[in-house]
């Protein structure tokens, strides 16, 4: 027992002052991208025949829900377009508005005053994973350890979908997991809340339009919130929960 | 081992096709069985369509979907790889009956392929997709719809869980034949994950490829990574810079430490002692931190790259690295040592799940999961590339066999792994960290393993005339090692199957692929 004692004393209090204050990103890190079209060439491809997952199109529009954030565009870039920032704030409420044109990202709404006053205070979510590759699953269950402790927001996973408030998924949606996945939507109670994590939940990703997967969550259920990255940071999943509750 | 029947390389070695041996599907069996029996591995065996013209399939026309098997067989104590090769027409003798290591590839074969290996004693679908041949019969395979293995008698009761499972992890689907709590036989039936990735990586390499590698098992981001690039530059003959190696040497062994601090505190969470849970959740958090800060990305994506590595890590960066690591290293010990002094966590981790050393071998186990039952068994040893060649790593290994001796590996291998890479940069080697990498050479097969931190990752590339992907080959070592929890769980209460479960912290995107 002492040294259990002694050895939490040495582990120290670890969890993060977020959202009070940001923790450090480090300097490699790949965020939101800034697109600056003063330069682009009309008529160049470099970055749509760089980009592995069609995230991109003519004048360097830019689907965020498709991007992997491998940086692959920013290198070929002969005129410094597309630049990758710091920002981990990627969350929206609605699938378009991940598409990139010249307006900057409309980040996700709070849910209505309603729903807020059902989920505000209490949000219990189920994870289903449909052909995820484990890594959008591992940096959400981060979540809930002692760094992150989702469980200060009123937010946690729970083991049943009988218990949930809603779903959240990762993963293209595997043809074989199609039926499982909208039974557990089935059993969540209603009203509910369906919430896409990474590139492949969003859009399919890197496995849009392979015939085995389903091309992300919302081609089989309601999204209420999208958060983009392969896989997107533990603070980019938590900025968009919380962004939802309207906490932030 | 007669060795006429078999071509030889070492890892990271490419093979021109029309060198290697084609034998008669009896002789083929025979070569195989024979060096397993006398102590060789099954580390793929797999089929692929046959292109040659003029190859006749035994009853078949040319071009006619004719099935060429590939068995790539490890040769721990020789440091070889020997590859033998048969013409397998619409059925073959099954290895299995005589080999029981080749039971999922065998069952892999059937339902990619639709040849059918006669004699297999359960032949039933692992993934539940459409066979890959183009002119086979089309047939939709449902999910999980299939044959469980069934123990009779009025007291026996059955348990099904999954595929969706209590709390944040990857589905599959489990089947236990119980007698009151104990378990008589455990059945695992996956392939929920099956995203088709396999299928996708025919005629590239392309801008996809690299991505798919890097996906394949989101956990092992790294050693997938690695072995794709391996097998590549074997391909088109590149030699890595020192620097790219060392550098690649230091990612894997990141990925190895934040998995296994992860394990050790998902283990010491599953028998309720939360002081190392909680320490080591957070813990395994600042070695996916110290990846991303060599770049940008916690699970290491676009770190390796054919040729070399995407970023450098200049000397600011590696005094960082090495500070957090020293850190890293105080706390994971006295997070991790917590578990050996407790009695009620060893109470909990001896006796509980064990294999024995001659089931880890007739099963072809790899990975900690082998090594805790004694053998010997670390690619990083047996078959050293990269940076493995001039800096080694002592094989960690247990004798018991059971979640004790599993989660004991772990954690000596955690602490190599922290020196190593305290070493790799302390002595990095200077120079540059990319080549540039040409076109892979035609008509080839490349045979790549890494030690992951699951165990042995092996990767074939067999290209066509143009030097595109005929066949690409991925075996995680999830798929050598998912039987072995299976065994492990005979005659085990059910209560200590999540214990059993995570001491073994199978994939499943990387089995189902």
């Amino acid at each position: 027992m002492l040294k259990i004692l002694f050895a939490s004393a040495r582990q120290g209090y670890q969890t993060s002052a977020y959202p009070k204050a940001d923790p450090p990103l480090p300097d490699r890190f790949r965020g939101l991208p800034v697109i600056d079209r003063t330069h682009c060439t009309s008529g160049c491809r470099l970055c749509i025949d760089a980009c592995p997952a069609a995230a991109l199109s003519g004048g360097a529009v830019l689907d965020l829900g498709r991007c992997l954030f491998c940086g692959a565009c920013e290198r070929v870039c002969p005129s410094g377009t597309i630049k990758f920032s710091q920002d981990y704030r990627l969350s929206t409420g609605k699938r378009e508005h991940l598409v990139m044109g010249n307006e900057t990202l409309a980040l996700a709404a709070a849910l209505d005053k309603k729903s807020r006053s059902l989920f505000g205070r209490s949000l219990k979510l189920r994870q289903v994973s449909a052909g995820g590759c484990n890594a959008c699953e591992a940096d959400t269950n981060v979540l809930s350890t002692v760094g992150w402790d989702l469980g200060r927001f009123g937010i946690q996973f729970v083991a049943s979908p009988r218990h949930a408030d809603g779903l959240l998924i990762t993963g293209p949606v595997s043809n074989n997991m199609l039926s499982a996945l909208k039974k557990t939507y089935d059993a969540v109670a209603w009203p509910k809340l369906v919430i896409a994590v990474g590139a492949c939940a969003v859009s399919g990703g890197l496995y849009r339009g392979l015939p085995d997967v389903n091309n992300g969550a919302d081609q089989v259920l309601p999204v209420d919130l999208y958060v983009p990255g392969c896989p997107p940071h533990p603070l980019t999943i938590l900025d968009g929960l919380l962004r939802l509750l309207g906490k932030i | 081992m007669n060795t006429a029947d078999f071509s030889f390389c070492y890892n990271g070695q490419a093979l021109g096709l029309d060198g290697l041996p084609l034998l008669s599907p009896a002789s083929f069996r025979m070569a195989v069985l024979r060096a397993v029996a006398e102590g060789a591995r099954i580390s793929a065996l797999f089929g692929m369509p046959e292109e040659h013209p003029g190859v006749k399939a035994p009853g078949g026309a040319a071009g006619q979907g004719a099935i060429r098997l590939v068995a790539v067989l490890a040769c721990d104590a020789e440091a070889q790889l020997a590859v033998a090769t048969t013409l397998a027409g619409t059925s073959y003798e099954a290895l299995t009956p005589e080999c029981p290591q080749a039971c999922w590839f065998e069952r892999e074969i059937n339902e990619q392929w639709n040849v059918l290996p006669e004699g297999h004693p359960w032949l039933k679908p692992i993934r539940f997709h459409r066979p890959y041949a183009a002119n086979q019969p089309e047939h939709k395979p449902c999910i999980g719809v299939t044959d469980f293995f069934r123990v009779g008698g009025p007291e026996i009761h059955e348990v099904a869980v999954g595929p969706v499972h209590a709390g944040i992890i990857e589905p599959g689907h489990f089947r236990f034949q119980c007698h009151g709590e104990e378990v008589k036989h455990l059945e695992i039936s996956l392939g929920y994950q099956h995203r088709g990735i396999e299928q996708a990586l025919a005629g590239g390499p392309d801008t996809r490829t690299m991505h798919y590698m890097e996906t394949l098992a989101g956990d092992t981001t790294v050693g997938h990574s690695l072995a794709y690039c391996q097998a590549m530059e074997a391909l088109a003959g590149c030699r890595v810079s020192p620097r790219s190696l060392a550098l690649r040497g230091i990612a894997l062994e990141l990925e190895r430490a934040a998995n296994h601090a992860g394990d050790l505190g998902a283990l010491a969470g599953d028998v309720g002692f939360l002081p190392t849970a909680a320490y080591c959740g957070r813990i395994r958090g600042d070695f996916l931190n110290m990846t991303a800060l060599l770049c940008g990305s916690r699970f290491g994506r676009t770190m390796i790259r054919p040729g070399g590595v995407s970023f450098d890590c200049e000397e600011q960066r590696a005094a960082e690295l090495l500070s957090r690591l020293k850190k890293a290293a105080r706390d994971s010990a006295g997070a991790v040592n917590l578990l050996w002094e407790t009695p009620s966590v060893m109470a909990r981790f001896e006796n509980t799940g064990a294999v024995a050393r001659g089931t880890a071998e007739d099963l072809g186990l790899v990975g900690p999961a082998a090594r805790a039952c004694g053998l010997v068994r670390d690619a990083r040893y047996n078959f050293p590339s990269g940076i493995f060649r001039f800096a080694q790593i002592p094989v960690a290994t247990e004798a018991a066999g059971d979640v004790f001796a599993r989660a004991y590996v772990r954690w000596l291998e955690l602490q190599r792994s922290l020196e190593f890479i305290e070493n790799q940069i302390q002595r990095m080697p200077s120079g540059d960290s990319a080549a540039e990498l040409k076109a892979p050479a035609a008509d080839s097969l490349a045979v790549s393993l890494v030690e992951g931190w699951r165990g042995e990752i092996c990767h074939v590339a067999v290209t066509d005339s143009r030097g595109r992907f005929i066949r690409y080959k991925i075996v995680d070592p999830s798929f050598h090692n998912w039987f072995g929890l299976a065994i492990a769980m005979r005659n085990q209460q059910i209560s200590d199957f999540p214990l059993c479960n995570k001491s073994f912290n199978l994939s499943y995107c990387g089995h189902d692929l």
